[in-house]
């Protein structure tokens, strides 16, 4: 039997709030989101059944770690991600729940591009955080766990690029779980305002191989009018912590949102993909790219709504499954009335690699309006034979050509990461997780 | 010198016997050539001797060298210096034809005996330039939107790259204008020598004017039928298959709609 009842009350979360220097409205809006909490069911993602699993009990909601005075402390893993040499670089390091490093470049701060802390971010940006926080992005009204969220918000970053700043570097946050118990609730904005450009880079990742812990995500991406975002994630997340992921776009007029996801992590996960094409001639472009193993079990909803005229949408998601792991993939394309001239497209694929995985691949198009185009393509199978043979005839041996084939069939995202180490890294937890 | 030793093969495709008692010799330096027409067994042949998993041999043996072929899974097969290249090529999305190639080649040098990225770039620039190949083929998906040009070229990259004892070319010229076959037939040309045996399957004799077999033989109904000299082309391509049906009394040449 899972507790349902919340572990943290309202005095908690008004002293939390406070400890943190927040502004009145966050405050407000924390206490509003717990009562929901309380209220609100969890979310009902297609084909797997939630209720048993653990979202609301774990041991820590606060740990406290020390800055790091250098990168050099960081664990092996973790420096891999970074370009140590590059003096410009753009970094933002979370342990756990502290801001534990950040670095923006001079000219990045001078063109009154914003990179820091959530913390930071709504003590000294307040008004313009809070305009973006959890209103058109993700709301705390949704279910459960987006109203959980808002109450125990307990880390993230806070990006805004002002209008006509292109950032040429991405931007990179990694958030590591260095407590095995440490409840994550992570929270990152990224606006880009009209004209502007910039790419954010993050990966979640776990120092120990094995937590009981939970950590529930949102990030919010708005790319206003002309604008362009691209958002590259790596999760690679310790067995034993369950995810909620929700990872959020809006666009204005003819601007652009590109997604590049590799949803690693090794615990069971519920990770949503929302793309809302709002402004006319906008486009939404989203890759997704998982391994499912062990006895995990993992459900993706990767969405585009289309409200602009001459939006165009497109899904990518490539899954592999094995041992006894279940994953759903879920790919919605939305047409909404008025939004003529749109084209929603789809492609959703699952490699299974042994008899007792389950995979799934849903695709879904919903659409409201005539002068639209649309199309999907879906298959859930095995490694195909015959592309086997053709590399076997080369001399590589079966174990090496399925490697390649499972490679190749993730490459998709792997090509898309535009900070070498972060790529580096991916391959190896493909490696890894697929041998 | 190679020798690929071929008695009395006979094949079956979920169970329909297609190849009924094959028997051939090809040595190093030698170039054969089978021809026949549609549906007497010719792409079985090809299919038996390099082990796709659907062609079951139920008689007769392959060797190469002495050893056992049949015992060898696909991937030994290759290894031990059997080529083939194929009528339809695999498309293998994200895994680019630079990174397949090396993958293969290193196969065949075994562990501690990689070629060096270096070596391999030149390598491979030197055999595309020599094929004509646009140089970002290297770094396209293996096959994937190649033309069916691009995609036999790229066969016979494979060929001049991995450099195997016996090649089998199945049906290489099938779909290509006069001016890909030149090159195609320049790079098996530019392959020949006394350490390179090859089977060339086709049905136009087109190919046999770029490239001089020593041997040729007629396919039907799951046999060889007829052997000569590069003569016996020139005749097929000026009378046809018919006499040949006549001389042994065929009516119906093929065994089976061809895999």
């Amino acid at each position: 039997m899972i507790e349902t009842k919340l572990p943290f009350d309202q005095q908690y979360v008004r002293t939390f709030s406070e400890g943190n220097g927040e502004p009145s409205w966050l405050l407000h809006l924390r206490l509003q989101a717990l009562a929901k909490a309380e209220e609100l069911p969890l979310p009902k993602p297609d084909k797997t059944k939630i209720e048993k699993w653990n979202f609301t009990q774990f041991s820590h909601h606060v740990v406290q770690s020390a800055p790091l005075s250098s990168l050099e402390e960081l664990p092996e893993a973790v420096k891999a991600l970074i370009n140590l040499e590059d003096e410009a670089k753009n970094l933002y390091v979370q342990r756990d729940n502290t801001p534990a490093y950040l670095s923006l470049s001079e000219d990045l701060k001078e063109k009154g591009v914003i990179f820091t802390d959530i913390f930071t971010a709504v003590r000294e940006h307040s008004e313009l955080v809070e305009k973006y926080f959890m209103k058109d992005g993700v709301r705390i009204d949704e279910h459960r766990l987006t109203a959980l969220h808002a109450a125990l918000m307990n880390g993230g970053v806070f990006v805004y690029v002002p209008k006509n700043v292109e950032v040429e570097t991405p931007l990179q946050a990694v958030y590591m779980q260095e407590n095995k118990e440490a409840a994550l609730f992570n929270h990152v904005i990224v606006v880009a305002e009209e004209n502007s450009k910039v790419s954010y880079v993050e990966n979640y990742l776990s120092i120990h191989g094995e937590a009981n812990a939970v950590a529930n995500i949102v990030a919010e991406v708005f790319a206003n009018d002309n604008a362009q975002v691209f958002f590259a994630a790596v999760d690679h997340l310790a067995k034993g912590t369950t995810v909620y992921v929700n990872r959020r776009g809006v666009t204005g007029r003819h601007s652009r949102i590109e997604w590049a996801l590799g949803l690693m992590n090794d615990g069971d996960t519920v990770s949503e993909n929302i793309t809302r094409l709002i402004g006319d001639g906008s486009y939404g472009d989203t890759k997704t790219v998982v391994v499912g193993r062990g006895e995990q079990t993992q459900n993706f909803t990767t969405s585009v709504v289309h409200y602009g005229k001459h939006t165009e949408g497109y899904i990518l998601k490539h899954g592999v499954v094995k041992d006894s792991a279940t994953s759903i993939f879920n790919g919605i394309g939305k047409i909404e009335h008025g939004a003529s001239k749109s084209n929603a497209e789809q492609e959703s694929r699952v490699l299974m690699l042994s008899e007792k995985a389950r995979g799934d691949a849903n695709p879904i198009l919903l659409i409201d309006e005539d002068d639209v185009t649309a199309g999907h393509a879906a298959s859930v199978g095995r490694v195909d034979p015959t592309q086997l043979y053709y590399l076997m005839s080369r001399g590589i041996p079966k174990k090496e050509a399925e490697r390649l084939i499972i490679h190749g069939f993730l490459a998709p995202v792997v090509n898309e990461i535009p900070l070498e180490g972060v790529k580096k890294q991916l391959i190896e937890i493909i490696e890894r997780k697929v041998k | 010198m190679a020798v690929l030793t071929i008695q009395d093969l006979h094949v079956s495709v979920e169970g329909k016997e297609i190849l009924k008692g094959v028997s051939l010799e090809v040595k190093g330096g030698e170039i054969h050539a089978i021809m026949g027409p549609n549906g007497t067994g010719k792409s079985t042949l090809s299919s038996a001797i390099m082990g796709h998993p659907k062609y079951e041999v139920t008689k007769g043996s392959i060797t190469l060298d002495g050893q056992d072929v049949l015992e060898m899974e696909v991937d030994e097969r290759a290894r031990a210096g059997l080529f083939l290249a194929m009528q339809y090529p695999s498309e293998i999305s994200g895994v680019t034809n630079a990174d397949f190639l090396r993958a293969a080649l290193n196969a065949r040098l075994g562990e501690g005996n990689e070629i060096s990225l270096m070596k391999f770039i030149r390598k491979l620039d030197e055999k595309m330039t020599f094929l004509e190949m646009n140089p970002d083929m290297a770094h396209r998906y293996l096959n994937e939107g190649f033309s069916g040009g691009e995609k036999k070229r790229n066969e016979i990259l494979q060929l001049m790259m991995l450099e195997p004892k016996i090649a089998i070319l199945d049906e290489i010229d099938s779909g290509l204008d006069i001016d890909a076959l030149k090159i195609v037939s320049k790079g098996v040309n530019e392959m020949r020598s006394s350490d390179f045996g090859c089977l060339i399957i086709t049905h136009y004799q087109r190919l046999l004017n770029y490239i001089t077999p020593d041997y040729v033989h007629v396919m039907m109904q799951g046999r060889i039928v007829k052997s000569g000299g590069p003569e016996l082309a020139h005749r097929l391509e000026a009378e046809g298959y018919d006499w040949i049906k006549k001389e042994l009394g065929i009516e119906d040449e093929t065994v089976e709609q061809e895999v």
